[in-house]
Protein backbone atom coordinates (compact mmCIF):
# COMPACT_ATOMS: atom_id res chain seq x y z
CA UNK A 1 0.00 0.00 0.00
CA UNK A 2 1.29 3.55 -0.94
CA UNK A 3 -0.29 6.08 1.25
CA UNK A 4 2.84 8.00 1.27
CA UNK A 5 3.09 8.21 -2.49
CA UNK A 6 2.74 11.96 -3.32
CA UNK A 7 2.19 13.24 0.20
CA UNK A 8 5.45 15.14 0.00
CA UNK A 9 4.39 17.66 -3.12
CA UNK A 10 1.38 17.62 -1.37
CA UNK A 11 2.18 18.91 1.59
CA UNK A 12 4.29 21.92 -0.47
CA UNK A 13 1.08 22.80 -2.64
CA UNK A 14 -0.80 22.87 0.72
CA UNK A 15 1.49 25.33 2.55
CA UNK A 16 1.93 27.33 -0.50
CA UNK A 17 -1.82 27.91 -1.20
CA UNK A 18 -2.71 28.12 2.34
CA UNK A 19 0.01 31.09 2.50
CA UNK A 20 -0.90 32.48 -0.41
CA UNK A 21 -4.99 32.06 0.36
CA UNK A 22 -4.18 34.14 3.36
CA UNK A 23 -2.32 36.66 2.01
CA UNK A 24 -5.17 37.33 -0.93
CA UNK A 25 -7.71 37.65 2.44
CA UNK A 26 -5.91 40.19 4.30
CA UNK A 27 -4.38 42.07 1.04
CA UNK A 28 -6.16 41.95 -2.07
CA UNK A 29 -9.91 41.02 -1.24
CA UNK A 30 -11.48 44.06 -0.63
CA UNK A 31 -13.76 44.99 2.51
CA UNK A 32 -17.65 44.05 2.36
CA UNK A 33 -19.55 47.06 2.14
CA UNK A 34 -22.31 45.51 3.84
CA UNK A 35 -20.54 43.46 6.49
CA UNK A 36 -17.30 44.94 6.76
CA UNK A 37 -13.62 43.45 7.87
CA UNK A 38 -16.11 40.56 9.62
CA UNK A 39 -16.73 39.40 6.72
CA UNK A 40 -12.95 37.96 5.79
CA UNK A 41 -13.95 34.59 8.50
CA UNK A 42 -16.32 34.02 5.35
CA UNK A 43 -12.85 32.79 3.69
CA UNK A 44 -12.00 30.22 6.37
CA UNK A 45 -15.09 29.43 7.45
CA UNK A 46 -17.25 28.68 4.12
CA UNK A 47 -14.54 26.84 2.10
CA UNK A 48 -14.18 24.30 5.39
CA UNK A 49 -18.28 23.91 5.50
CA UNK A 50 -18.16 22.73 1.64
CA UNK A 51 -14.43 20.27 2.04
CA UNK A 52 -15.99 19.02 5.61
CA UNK A 53 -19.51 18.26 3.61
CA UNK A 54 -17.69 17.05 0.62
CA UNK A 55 -15.46 14.92 2.79
CA UNK A 56 -18.31 13.08 4.42
CA UNK A 57 -20.02 12.66 0.90
CA UNK A 58 -16.97 10.92 -0.17
CA UNK A 59 -16.64 8.75 3.15
CA UNK A 60 -19.88 7.66 1.81
CA UNK A 61 -18.70 6.98 -1.45
CA UNK A 62 -15.30 4.74 -0.24
CA UNK A 63 -17.98 2.76 2.04
CA UNK A 64 -19.72 1.83 -1.22
CA UNK A 65 -16.32 0.68 -2.37
CA UNK A 66 -15.74 -1.01 0.60
CA UNK A 67 -18.70 -3.19 0.58
CA UNK A 68 -18.61 -4.00 -3.31
CA UNK A 69 -15.19 -5.02 -3.00
CA UNK A 70 -15.11 -6.20 0.45
CA UNK A 71 -10.89 -4.97 0.58
CA UNK A 72 -10.89 -3.27 4.17
CA UNK A 73 -8.68 -0.55 3.27
CA UNK A 74 -11.28 1.20 1.96
CA UNK A 75 -12.99 0.99 5.04
CA UNK A 76 -10.60 2.26 6.51
CA UNK A 77 -10.28 5.32 4.06
CA UNK A 78 -13.97 5.93 4.78
CA UNK A 79 -13.00 6.10 8.53
CA UNK A 80 -10.11 8.71 7.88
CA UNK A 81 -12.41 10.79 5.95
CA UNK A 82 -15.42 10.96 7.99
CA UNK A 83 -12.73 11.78 10.87
CA UNK A 84 -11.35 14.43 8.92
CA UNK A 85 -14.54 15.99 8.12
CA UNK A 86 -15.57 15.87 11.67
CA UNK A 87 -12.61 17.84 12.78
CA UNK A 88 -13.29 20.72 10.05
CA UNK A 89 -16.87 19.98 11.27
CA UNK A 90 -15.86 21.41 14.67
CA UNK A 91 -13.92 24.09 13.11
CA UNK A 92 -17.19 24.82 11.68
CA UNK A 93 -18.87 25.46 14.15
CA UNK A 94 -16.96 27.23 16.10
CA UNK A 95 -16.10 30.14 13.53
CA UNK A 96 -19.70 30.32 12.24
CA UNK A 97 -20.35 30.66 15.69
CA UNK A 98 -17.53 33.49 16.34
CA UNK A 99 -19.17 34.84 12.83
CA UNK A 100 -22.68 34.88 13.77
CA UNK A 101 -21.20 36.80 17.35
CA UNK A 102 -19.94 39.56 15.29
CA UNK A 103 -23.00 39.71 13.00
CA UNK A 104 -26.00 38.83 14.28
CA UNK A 105 -25.09 39.85 18.02
CA UNK A 106 -25.97 36.39 18.88
CA UNK A 107 -23.38 32.93 19.23
CA UNK A 108 -26.09 30.85 17.96
CA UNK A 109 -29.04 31.18 16.75
CA UNK A 110 -31.61 28.37 16.14
CA UNK A 111 -34.12 29.62 13.64
CA UNK A 112 -31.65 29.21 10.81
CA UNK A 113 -31.89 26.25 8.65
CA UNK A 114 -28.67 26.46 7.83
CA UNK A 115 -26.64 26.53 11.19
CA UNK A 116 -28.91 23.75 12.84
CA UNK A 117 -29.25 21.65 9.84
CA UNK A 118 -24.93 21.79 10.02
CA UNK A 119 -25.45 21.18 13.34
CA UNK A 120 -27.24 17.89 12.66
CA UNK A 121 -25.34 16.97 10.08
CA UNK A 122 -22.64 16.77 12.39
CA UNK A 123 -23.74 15.43 15.23
CA UNK A 124 -25.12 12.81 13.19
CA UNK A 125 -21.67 11.80 12.59
CA UNK A 126 -20.31 12.04 16.35
CA UNK A 127 -22.68 9.19 16.57
CA UNK A 128 -19.90 6.94 14.34
CA UNK A 129 -17.42 6.68 16.42
CA UNK A 130 -19.28 4.64 19.19
CA UNK A 131 -20.83 2.67 16.34
CA UNK A 132 -17.42 2.03 15.07
CA UNK A 133 -15.78 1.15 18.01
CA UNK A 134 -18.36 -0.57 19.92
CA UNK A 135 -18.27 -3.55 17.28
CA UNK A 136 -15.17 -5.82 18.28
CA UNK A 137 -14.63 -7.93 15.61
CA UNK A 138 -13.00 -6.27 12.29
CA UNK A 139 -15.30 -7.66 9.24
CA UNK A 140 -18.47 -6.49 11.30
CA UNK A 141 -16.97 -3.04 12.27
CA UNK A 142 -15.94 -2.49 9.10
CA UNK A 143 -19.50 -3.44 7.30
CA UNK A 144 -21.57 -1.89 9.89
CA UNK A 145 -19.38 1.39 9.64
CA UNK A 146 -19.78 1.23 5.90
CA UNK A 147 -23.50 0.96 6.11
CA UNK A 148 -24.06 3.81 8.13
CA UNK A 149 -21.18 5.65 6.27
CA UNK A 150 -23.75 5.66 3.21
CA UNK A 151 -26.62 6.07 4.96
CA UNK A 152 -25.68 9.37 6.19
CA UNK A 153 -23.32 10.10 3.39
CA UNK A 154 -26.67 10.37 1.33
CA UNK A 155 -28.37 12.81 3.95
CA UNK A 156 -26.07 15.03 3.44
CA UNK A 157 -26.93 16.11 -0.28
CA UNK A 158 -30.87 15.98 0.30
CA UNK A 159 -30.45 17.69 3.55
CA UNK A 160 -28.18 20.42 1.40
CA UNK A 161 -31.03 20.32 -1.19
CA UNK A 162 -33.47 20.80 1.61
CA UNK A 163 -31.67 24.00 3.43
CA UNK A 164 -31.76 25.77 -0.18
CA UNK A 165 -35.41 25.46 -0.87
CA UNK A 166 -36.02 26.64 2.84
CA UNK A 167 -36.73 30.51 2.56
CA UNK A 168 -34.48 32.44 5.06
CA UNK A 169 -33.23 35.76 4.91
CA UNK A 170 -30.14 35.91 7.86
CA UNK A 171 -27.90 33.37 6.39
CA UNK A 172 -25.55 34.29 3.36
CA UNK A 173 -26.13 31.92 0.21
CA UNK A 174 -22.96 31.39 -1.40
CA UNK A 175 -23.15 28.35 -3.80
CA UNK A 176 -26.12 30.06 -5.65
CA UNK A 177 -27.41 29.72 -9.13
CA UNK A 178 -26.39 33.34 -9.85
CA UNK A 179 -22.74 32.96 -8.46
CA UNK A 180 -23.28 34.16 -4.83
CA UNK A 181 -23.09 37.79 -6.35
CA UNK A 182 -19.12 37.95 -5.26
CA UNK A 183 -17.11 40.83 -6.59
CA UNK A 184 -14.14 39.45 -8.98
CA UNK A 185 -11.97 40.00 -6.10
CA UNK A 186 -13.46 38.22 -3.56
CA UNK A 187 -14.43 34.96 -6.03
CA UNK A 188 -10.88 34.81 -7.00
CA UNK A 189 -9.66 35.00 -2.79
CA UNK A 190 -12.49 32.53 -2.09
CA UNK A 191 -11.64 29.72 -4.72
CA UNK A 192 -8.03 29.93 -3.68
CA UNK A 193 -9.29 29.26 0.17
CA UNK A 194 -11.45 26.49 -1.51
CA UNK A 195 -8.33 24.88 -3.02
CA UNK A 196 -5.97 25.39 -0.10
CA UNK A 197 -8.92 23.54 1.74
CA UNK A 198 -9.53 20.62 0.00
CA UNK A 199 -5.09 20.66 -0.86
CA UNK A 200 -5.10 20.26 2.87
CA UNK A 201 -8.23 18.13 3.72
CA UNK A 202 -6.05 15.96 1.13
CA UNK A 203 -2.55 15.69 2.75
CA UNK A 204 -4.20 15.07 5.89
CA UNK A 205 -6.55 12.38 5.09
CA UNK A 206 -3.28 10.65 3.40
CA UNK A 207 -0.96 11.42 6.23
CA UNK A 208 -3.44 9.70 8.78
CA UNK A 209 -3.87 6.67 6.26
CA UNK A 210 0.09 6.21 6.23
CA UNK A 211 0.45 6.48 9.75
CA UNK A 212 -2.33 3.95 10.31
CA UNK A 213 -0.85 1.81 7.51
CA UNK A 214 2.31 1.75 9.74
CA UNK A 215 0.54 1.29 12.83
CA UNK A 216 -1.53 -1.96 11.65
CA UNK A 217 1.77 -3.44 10.04
CA UNK A 218 3.98 -3.18 13.10
CA UNK A 219 0.96 -4.54 14.44
CA UNK A 220 1.26 -7.74 11.87
CA UNK A 221 4.93 -7.99 12.44
CA UNK A 222 4.53 -7.91 15.99
CA UNK A 223 2.49 -10.89 15.91
CA UNK A 224 4.57 -12.77 13.47
CA UNK A 225 7.65 -12.36 15.43
CA UNK A 226 5.91 -13.67 18.48
CA UNK A 227 4.48 -16.77 16.64
CA UNK A 228 7.52 -17.61 14.99
CA UNK A 229 10.00 -20.36 16.77
CA UNK A 230 13.09 -18.58 18.26
CA UNK B 1 -26.58 45.13 12.61
CA UNK B 2 -24.22 47.87 11.70
CA UNK B 3 -20.72 46.64 10.62
CA UNK B 4 -18.22 46.43 13.59
CA UNK B 5 -15.39 49.11 13.39
CA UNK B 6 -12.01 47.97 12.60
CA UNK B 7 -10.19 47.14 16.16
CA UNK B 8 -13.59 45.22 17.20
CA UNK B 9 -13.99 43.11 14.52
CA UNK B 10 -10.23 42.57 14.24
CA UNK B 11 -11.01 40.26 17.36
CA UNK B 12 -13.41 38.09 15.80
CA UNK B 13 -11.44 37.71 12.88
CA UNK B 14 -8.05 36.53 14.86
CA UNK B 15 -10.29 34.46 16.78
CA UNK B 16 -11.85 32.81 13.62
CA UNK B 17 -8.58 32.57 12.12
CA UNK B 18 -6.74 31.67 15.47
CA UNK B 19 -9.25 28.63 16.14
CA UNK B 20 -8.74 27.19 12.29
CA UNK B 21 -4.54 27.25 12.68
CA UNK B 22 -5.08 25.18 16.09
CA UNK B 23 -6.58 22.83 15.06
CA UNK B 24 -5.00 22.21 12.46
CA UNK B 25 -1.52 22.37 14.76
CA UNK B 26 -3.60 20.29 17.81
CA UNK B 27 -4.60 17.43 14.58
CA UNK B 28 -0.54 17.75 13.50
CA UNK B 29 0.61 17.27 16.80
CA UNK B 30 -1.25 14.29 17.70
CA UNK B 31 -0.45 12.68 14.44
CA UNK B 32 3.22 13.64 14.98
CA UNK B 33 2.96 12.02 18.18
CA UNK B 34 1.33 8.62 16.95
CA UNK B 35 4.15 8.41 14.18
CA UNK B 36 7.03 9.16 16.45
CA UNK B 37 5.92 6.30 18.89
CA UNK B 38 5.62 3.93 15.72
CA UNK B 39 9.24 4.63 14.83
CA UNK B 40 10.22 4.00 18.13
CA UNK B 41 8.41 0.70 18.34
CA UNK B 42 10.04 0.04 15.19
CA UNK B 43 13.68 1.51 16.57
CA UNK B 44 12.81 -1.24 19.69
CA UNK B 45 12.09 -4.48 17.73
CA UNK B 46 15.50 -3.81 15.61
CA UNK B 47 17.38 -3.59 18.99
CA UNK B 48 15.35 -6.76 20.16
CA UNK B 49 16.67 -9.00 17.13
Amino acid sequence: MTYARGLKPLSIATVVATVVGFALVFFYAPVDADQGFVQKIFYVHVPMAIVALCGFVAGGIMAIKHLRSRDPSWDMRSYVAIHMSIILGLGVLITGAIWAKASWGHWWVWDEPVLVSFLVVFLLYCVYYPLRFSIEDPERQARASSVFAIAAGAFVPINFAAVRLAESFTHPRVLSQTGGDLPGEMRLTFLVCLAAMSLLFVTLWKLELTSKHAAMSLKRLRTRLAAAPS
Amino acid sequence: MPALPLDEAGKYVAGAYVVFVALILIYVAILGAKIARIAREIDEMASEK
